[in-house]
């Protein structure tokens, strides 16, 4: 078992246990480098499976205005790359089994270098990757560097993927299969929920890998709807806000941790 | 280095859209269904003969094109020297080679069928073209531009407002060019279905950095075309500015496969290399990944993007192109630098000596050229791009002068 990834291990206990996945996004850095392992732990004890861990950019061309600000407060912070990772390493200290996700931007990887990269990332207790400007055909040299370490590489498909991109990116993809609901950046409100259910059965014909659902997702509701076609929902943009509007890390926790329970039991109900 | 001749630089970049080791499709997947939809209308387009009658014909009696190439002889005087000749794009409609793309990305939007264009602009040339282009068209258009630059270049906001655009002040990040384009990207992810993204330079996801150069290669065609009725022969050297580096690729490319042909791109120097005030990526920065392509740029040890300085707004940009990057690579282009000082003295110098107000962006290629010339034959040629006119910037250079206009 030791050699399992623990996103197989979370995602294999859930299916056991006939669950749906909650995938929980906050930036590392966002309301002081100091308060991101705190939070993390409230996520994990208010119910979330999985942690992805926002690497702050200062170009995040894919995210909408909230968890934009979120990056440019958590680099005013003074979070990097190479903080995050020590974030991860902190968090791993008290937390063996949660999975953690960093889910950034290509160039501070770039700037590291991919196997320096992967390394320190299996070595801080990181599971898997989501880079979100690094599509199939670029992704490559990064996907084998993570697959020699056995972490995951999360991919991202959308409404308007081809069948043809499907089935390239569902070969290189693992750990999961993040499904972008809708057109638009993060935190956008146009949720169609026929449409995700139509396009979550097409993907299922191409590949049996976890199917999770983010963007428009703000409550229990909307996260119980889309994880009724898939395997988990994905929240960021609503924990971002409530990170940002608390006034201290008691408040953020005690925010987070209200958003987080609601979805949690809406999920297993 | 490689030998220029060994090269076909025609065939680049490659399907997958690399020039070399750059370029390529650095964007979410979100975007990409909406890129591959683009190339292959560009594809099917760009030989076909009607759309390279109708792109000729709007280049012709819109922009005013051919522009002239211009023999400035007291400016060659003055240098000492080789011949400066300036390939005249500052007396292109709306004032710059911008627009010999934006008419070319609008017969590509008419044919698309959306309603809507969007753009991203830095000292507004762009956008100015992109509105003009969309008002001739009957296009709603949005223009996102830096919060700082639309302070800092009013006359051209309040053209594109003229001209029926919504311009978007971008308060995020540095809430310059960059940023304005991380914008438009958004609202192309959101807006796709009705909706072009016109971007103004050779750089973001493949096919723009090649549709944006090859819209552009009108320039070097035409300076080709005239230097062999001018003086009999092709330049010795060619002299552009490079900020995203789209009128530098625009004249450079097509003499790309003459080996004799030498090739300087002026990047801005702002306060100096030292200072680290500057925006000269291909002289002072690294690789890596920004905007949807892999190029050099100006980026701080952690990957995160750094401010960059200039005099000229169009210049203030942390990346390149990804073909000059290339080009740099492989040694077929030199990049130099010119700073805010040498642009400004530049500047005036072609005012008073010629009658021709170049914008800032230009200065910077005439700054360069004066010193190159120096240093060559009398009976040697340089063609200057003159990419634009400075009308736009003499609220800048009166406020450095102290002068209230």
């Amino acid at each position: 078992m030791t050699e399992q990834n623990r996103i197989d291990r979370r995602f294999s206990r859930l299916r056991g246990e006939g669950r749906k996945a909650l995938v929980t996004y906050i930036v590392a850095g966002d309301g002081g480098l100091e308060n991101t392992v705190p939070l993390m732990h409230q996520l994990v004890a208010s119910g979330a499976d999985m942690i992805e861990l926002g690497v702050p950019f200062s170009d995040p061309m894919a995210e909408g205005p909230v968890i934009q600000k979120g990056h440019e407060r958590a680099l005013a912070s003074g979070a990097s790359l190479r903080k995050c990772l020590a974030t991860v390493r902190e968090f791993r200290q008290v937390d063996e089994e949660t999975p953690v996700i960093l889910m950034g931007y290509a160039n501070p990887i770039q700037r590291m270098g991919e196997r320096e990269f992967a390394d320190a990332a299996l070595d801080a207790g990181v599971d898997g990757a989501l880079t979100v400007d690094l599509p199939a055909e670029e992704a490559g040299p990064l996907n084998s560097l993570l697959a020699e370490r056995n972490l995951r590489n999360i991919f991202l498909l959308t409404p308007t993927t081809t069948e043809e991109r499907i089935r390239e990116i569902t070969g290189l993809a693992s750990g999961f299969v993040y499904y972008v609901s809708l057109k638009g950046v993060t935190g956008a409100g146009h949720l169609d929920l026929d449409s995700v259910r139509d396009n979550l059965e097409h993907i299922r014909r191409f590949t049996d890998l976890p199917l999770c659902v983010g963007f428009g997702i703000k409550d229990g509701a909307s996260a119980r709807s889309v994880s009724a076609h898939g395997d988990g929902a994905v929240v960021g943009s609503v924990l971002v806000t409530a990170v940002n509007e608390a006034a201290d890390l008691v408040a953020a926790k005690e925010r987070v941790g209200a958003i987080v329970s609601e979805m949690r039991e809406a999920l297993d109900r | 280095m490689t030998k220029p001749g060994a090269i076909d630089f025609s065939t680049f970049p490659d399907a997958s859209g690399h020039f070399g080791p750059y370029g390529g499709r650095f964007v979410s997947e979100t975007l990409i269904s909406a890129l591959d939809e683009l190339q292959a209308m560009y594809s099917r387009l760009k030989d076909d003969p009607e759309f390279v009658a109708a792109f000729d014909y709007d280049l012709a009696h819109y922009v005013g094109r051919p522009s002239p190439l211009y023999l400035a002889e007291r400016l060659t005087e003055q240098a000492g020297g080789a011949r400066i000749w300036l390939k005249r794009e500052d007396l292109n409609h709306t004032g710059a080679h911008k627009v010999n793309n934006t008419v070319g990305q609008a017969l590509l939007a008419k044919h698309s069928g959306k309603t809507r264009v969007i753009a991203e602009t830095g000292a507004g040339q762009h956008g100015v073209a992109s509105a003009t282009v969309a008002a001739r068209l009957g296009l709603q258009c949005t223009v996102y531009m830096g919060a700082e630059d639309v302070k800092r270049q009013s006359p051209n906001v309040y053209r594109m407002k003229l001209l029926g655009a919504e311009v978007v002040p971008v308060e995020s990040g540095s809430k310059t060019l960059k940023d304005a384009m991380n914008e438009a990207m958004r609202d192309w992810v959101t807006n796709v279905d009705n909706t072009f993204y016109i971007i103004g330079t050779v750089a973001g996801p493949h096919p723009y950095p090649q549709l944006v150069r090859d819209f552009n290669s009108i320039i070097g065609r035409e300076a080709r075309r005239q230097s062999l009725e001018h003086f009999g022969q092709l330049p010795d050297a060619l002299v552009a500015c490079v900020g995203g580096g789209s009128n530098a690729i625009g004249l450079f490319h097509p003499f790309l496969n003459d080996a004799d042909v030498k090739m300087f791109g002026v990047e801005a120097g702002g306060e100096g290399l030292a200072s680290g005030k500057h925006a000269a990526p291909l002289n002072d920065g690294i690789p890596g990944v920004l905007h949807g392509n892999r190029t050099y740029l100006m980026e701080d040890e952690d990957g995160q993007i750094i401010e960059t300085h200039s005099v000229s707004a169009g210049l203030d940009y942390p990346g390149v192109g990804p073909e000059h990057a290339w080009l740099k690579d492989i040694g077929r282009v030199e990049y130099v630098t010119a700073d805010d000082k040498e642009a400004l003295d530049a500047f005036r110098r072609l005012t008073r000596t010629e009658g021709i107000l170049p914008a800032l962006e230009s200065s910077h290629a005439v700054a360069y050229a004066m010193k190159l010339a120096a240093s060559m034959q009398p009976e040697q040629n340089i063609v200057v791009n003159l990419s634009g006119r400075g009308d736009k910037d003499i609220f800048t250079v009166a406020a450095i002068d102290d002068i209230e206009v």
